[in-house]
């Protein structure tokens, strides 16, 4: 028996939302009186056995290069594996893209149940319970999990990272791969910027924008506060902005820290897929804007006048702290 | 060509979440049903893109559902779809859906299966990858583009911070979201059409349901929003940063 955390990496390097499921699976297998271990897979420059500071005692590693891009059909393989080879009886994912990716079909070939998009610690005093998202985030269902392997799937940015001391032992892992049947031709990375789902910060224009040409406004904010920039769905759909950039029910869910939302009126649809953030801050120069019944903070005025001075006012506190 | 479009019915965007029955279901009470976006704008508007290319392609739906489902299956046919199969059960468990699925997949020999990127009610994102699974095929999670070259899909999929292209030799179950295709509207013509079009109902095969809902919340509500005033902004950035402390 023990927790069994997959580690998702990119370009060598662990990811962020990593981190986020290390530390919650360090707590569940706490909270089961098990110990807390890592699967990693490709090779990966990072010293692993500092993975120890997360509640890691253990960490297992394909170190196979064909990993470094995940099939999900290979990926789902060796995840299996590594879970009969340690005895794992819970399995971490983050629901980031590649736990949308694997997660299932790891669930499918072990006949474990799953419940993808947890946004709590399992409630293990009476079965095994888990609380996720559902509606989009406007409502939350609790899952008994029934079979004997159980899998959770971790919404991003719903956990604290906590790192304390401990080294972790490094073991390798020998699975046969397969060959892989999906040929990547290409990874086209938007450089430079922070991305989206991974972001403390989202700084998120619509329509009172105007036109592609005024976002200068928000890139500006968005530079200041490190902060990923995104849109609302017709802003997408005109081509003003990428389409990756476009949240909602129907776009990319977010749920950093911090959301400011400029010139976007809040429908329903917009809302479902950024009620999780922490902070909303909306700044719209309709005071009925439904946006505000959704806000912790907000001003009502002109975001072409306001935000700007936003902008400065950051600067400001920064430079004085 | 075989193509198979997995469809579920869904509450309509706008549906106001409540629950009946000490939070155990879903208030269906003036909920208006729809085909869930991504399965109807991405993957069966790109099938039927592919119709058009292709005549020898056909395109099969298919659900997992009561007969409250099948205005929902007779929409997607009026869209373009040649023939539908529903396996008439009711569950929450994806493992149970995704085996009928696959079951039906099986069977009918696919060449391309897609399914939406997520059900926008159980937020699932499951079914895709677990009926690669079961039906052994290579799985292409959240697609932005798809293309077709004889046998062979070129398929950009979201991953963080970027996008992947890869090629893959079909079959292959591919998940779709935005990108993939734009949606369309029934017309009068395949409305017409899709009334005698075959809707057969099949019994689910024997699958475990290794999940079951305990019970639904809702989220408390919101304390209400703090107003700042647009001339002092300064107190916006003292706000956040000393109060909410997210900068
Ligand atoms: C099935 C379905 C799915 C959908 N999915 C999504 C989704 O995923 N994401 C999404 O975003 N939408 C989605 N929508 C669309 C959604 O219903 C709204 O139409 C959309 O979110 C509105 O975008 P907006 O707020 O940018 O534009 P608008 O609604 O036009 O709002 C613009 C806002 O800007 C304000 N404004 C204008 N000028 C200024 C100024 N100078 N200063 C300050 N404020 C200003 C206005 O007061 C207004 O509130 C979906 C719709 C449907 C039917």
């Amino acid at each position: 028996m023990s927790v069994l955390i997959f580690v998702d990496q990119t370009e060598n390097h662990i990811k962020k939302a990593s981190y986020e499921v290390l530390t919650y699976g360090a707590q569940v297998a706490k909270q089961m009186g098990t110990t807390a271990e890592a699967l990693v897979l490709g090779t990966v420059n990072d010293d692993l056995a500092s993975l120890g500071k997360y509640g890691i005692t253990k960490v297992h590693q394909v170190a196979n290069e064909s990993l470094n891009h995940v099939d999900s059909q290979l990926y789902a393989k060796v995840i299996a594996e590594a879970v009969t080879a340690s005895g794992a009886n819970v399995l971490i994912f983050s629901h980031n893209q590649t736990g949308k990716a694997v997660a299932a079909r790891v669930a499918a070939r072990l006949k474990a149940g799953i419940v993808t998009g947890a946004c709590a610690l399992p409630d293990t005093s009476n079965g095994f319970v888990v609380r996720k998202t559902v509606f989009s985030g406007k409502a939350y269902a609790n899952v008994s999990i029934n079979s004997p392997v159980k899998i959770i799937s971790l919404n991003p940015n719903s956990y604290q990272t906590v790192a304390g001391q401990g080294t972790a032992e490094v073991s390798a892992l020998n699975v046969p791969l397969d060959a892989s049947k999906v040929k990547v031709t290409a990874v086209n990375k938007v450089s430079g910027e922070v991305p989206l789902t991974e972001a403390d910060v989202v700084v998120s224009g619509g329509r009172g924008l105007k036109g592609p040409e005024n976002w200068g406004v928000l890139l500006d904010l968005a530079k200041e506060l490190h902060a990923a920039t995104a849109c609302s769905r017709p802003v997408g759909d005109a081509h003003w902005r990428p389409h990756h950039e476009h949240v909602g029910q129907t776009g990319v869910q977010v749920a950093p820290n911090l959301y400011i939302a400029l010139g976007i009126s809040g429908a329903i649809q917009h809302l479902a897929g950024v009620n999780r953030s922490k902070v909303i801050v909306v700044i719209n120069k309709d005071p009925e804007a439904p946006f505000f019944k959704a806000a912790d903070y907000g001003i009502v005025g002109d975001l072409f006048e306001v935000v700007p001075k936003l902008t400065e006012e950051i600067r400001k506190m920064k430079a004085s702290a | 060509m075989k193509i198979l479009v997995c469809i579920s019915k869904t509450p309509d965007t706008t549906s106001k979440i409540a629950f009946t029955d000490g939070n155990k279901k879903f208030d269906e009470a003036g909920v208006q049903w729809i085909i869930n976006p991504y399965d109807e704008w991405y993957s069966l508007v790109r099938a039927i893109e592919l119709k058009e290319k292709d005549a020898s392609v056909t395109i099969h739906l298919v659900t997992v559902g009561g007969a409250d489902c099948d205005p929902i299956i007779r929409k997607a046919l009026a869209l373009g779809g040649d023939e539908a199969i529903r396996v008439n059960a009711d569950s929450t468990d994806s493992y149970f859906i995704a085996a009928q699925i696959a079951d039906v997949a099986k069977k009918g020999g696919y060449d391309l299966i897609f399914t939406g990127k997520e059900a926008i009610d159980y937020n699932g994102s499951s079914i895709g990858g677990m009926v690669a699974e079961l039906v052994d095929a290579p799985y292409i999670s959240l697609a932005t583009l798809f293309e077709l070259n004889g046998t062979t899909a070129t398929i950009t999929r979201e991953i963080e911070g970027g996008e992947e292209v890869a090629e893959v030799s079909l079959p292959v179950v591919v998940s779709c979201q935005k990108g993939v295709a734009e949606q369309r509207i029934p017309n009068m013509r395949g409305i017409m059409a899709a009334r005698t079009k075959p809707l057969q109902v099949v019994e689910p095969v024997a699958a475990d349901n290794l999940t079951s809902v305990v019970n639904f919340e809702l989220p408390p509500a919101k304390a209400g929003v703090k107003l700042v005033d647009a001339d002092n902004v300064a107190e916006l950035v003292r706000l956040l940063h000393e109060e909410a402390k997210v900068i």
